[in-house]
């Protein structure tokens, strides 16, 4: 993995845009705070999915299995925290 | 549980003594057995018992072919969960020549794959999958919705496994609910308790338990995770032949993924939610028989009399 190693906000922003290309949100991204949960906000089971591999894309990652878990991808904030973990360790 | 004639629980041991017996005849193809008449006799029995858990005033009746409409197939997001284990139907097309040359590699057992086409049908994965498109059909449901069983419907799994209790062709049972959330919810809880009570009247150590379907690659293990958090499939396994128990019936809460693909609107116009049971009926003889020995004339009698009314 040869990504820089990013700031938080900057992750953010970009996962916020992901979110709003692929989680299907009935509402729009803006109007959710960091924690917010996304599945009760109307994602689906599948529409995560399109968000993790639209996340492996967007940072050039590979989220490792144990991250794969429904937890992992309930809100920006956890989000962005898993993009975080990942990409200082492979930095 | 065990009684004298109970079969070590190794699955080579177990599928060399089922062999041994007749009750299952090997087709040279993982997976895929025949049984003979005392197999089968325990299989209808598991059928109509099954059948009988739902009053009739309470359960439509519906029985489909083992072939579903591949569009049916497409519209249900089965490819998108499970594109491993979907077995699909091709059929010849060709000229007189080309028929001619199929004949030739087939007859040599080599690669004659080219002059298939896939047709309009896949093999069925699950017996609720035609339930859906079919109720669908008639427009939005009655108030409190509906029940649907399905009977002992043939389905094909592609998973070749030397398991006996893996098997890629045998019948699965189901009851289907399509109606309000809460209905559907409820009437889930409710054949929990039925199925084990079902199940424990046939002297089988079952338990219930969380668990998730074995959906395809990484993007899986997410729907798996998802699927176990929110309780939306539940089990009831038994020891067959693994390590680990196997599931002889799961009940599972679809929340609204095939009222969506498929239009299910509630009498009210809201989008249905749906559930299913099903059983494995081969799984369910499989434990009957590794529980009980492989004569089914030696029985516990209350066993007997819950499959053949014998007193």
């Amino acid at each position: 993995m040869t990504a820089d190693i990013l700031n938080e906000a900057e992750i953010t922003t970009r996962v916020r845009s992901v979110i709003r290309r692929h989680a299907r949100l009935p509402i729009d991204v803006d109007e959710l705070a960091d924690d917010a949960d996304l599945f009760q906000a109307g994602m689906t089971s599948h529409a995560s999915v399109s968000v993790m591999l639209a996340l492996e894309e967007e940072f050039d990652l590979e989220f490792p299995d144990s991250m794969l878990t429904r937890r992992m991808f309930e809100s920006i904030a956890s989000i962005t925290s898993a993009v975080g973990t990942v990409t200082e360790a492979g930095a | 549980m065990q009684t004298e004639a109970a079969i070590d629980v190794d699955h080579d041991t177990f599928l060399k003594d089922l062999i041994a017996e007749g009750l299952l005849i090997p087709s040279g193809t993982a997976g895929v057995y025949g049984t003979n008449s005392v197999f089968e006799k325990v299989r209808l029995a598991v059928d109509d018992a099954a059948t009988s858990l739902a009053d009739p005033r309470e359960a439509e009746r519906l029985r489909f072919p083992p072939v579903l409409p591949r569009r049916h197939l497409e519209t249900s997001g089965y490819l998108r969960s499970f594109p491993h284990l979907l077995g699909s139907v091709f059929a010849f097309d060709g000229s007189e020549r080309d028929a001619v040359e199929q004949e030739a590699r087939a007859s040599e057992h080599g690669d004659w794959s080219e002059f298939q086409r896939m047709t309009d049908l896949v093999l069925l994965p699950a017996a609720c999958y035609p339930v859906y498109p079919a109720i669908a059909e008639r427009g939005p449901l009655p108030p409190g919705g509906i029940t649907v069983e399905t009977g002992g419907a043939c389905v094909f799994r592609s998973e070749p496994s030397e398991d006996p209790a893996r098997l890629q062709s045998f019948h699965m049972h189901e009851h289907v609910r399509i109606g309000e959330p809460e209905a559907v919810k409820a009437w889930r809880e409710q054949w929990s308790h039925r199925a084990l009570a079902f199940l424990t009247d046939l002297r089988l150590e079952v338990f219930l338990q969380p668990a998730s379907d074995p959906f395809f690659g990484r993007s899986g293990r997410m729907l798996a995770s998802s699927q176990l958090q929110q309780e939306l499939k539940l089990e009831i396994v038994t020891p067959i032949s693994a390590d680990e128990p196997t599931a002889i019936a799961s009940l599972n809460y679809h929340q609204d993924h095939f009222a969506t693909r498929f239009g299910l609107v509630t009498s009210e116009g809201e989008m249905a939610h749906t559930a299913c049971v099903g059983f494995g009926e081969e799984r369910i003889v499989l434990a009957l028989l590794r529980t009980h020995g492989f004569d089914p004339a030696t029985w516990p009698i209350e066993v007997r009399g819950r499959l053949w009314g014998e007193a």
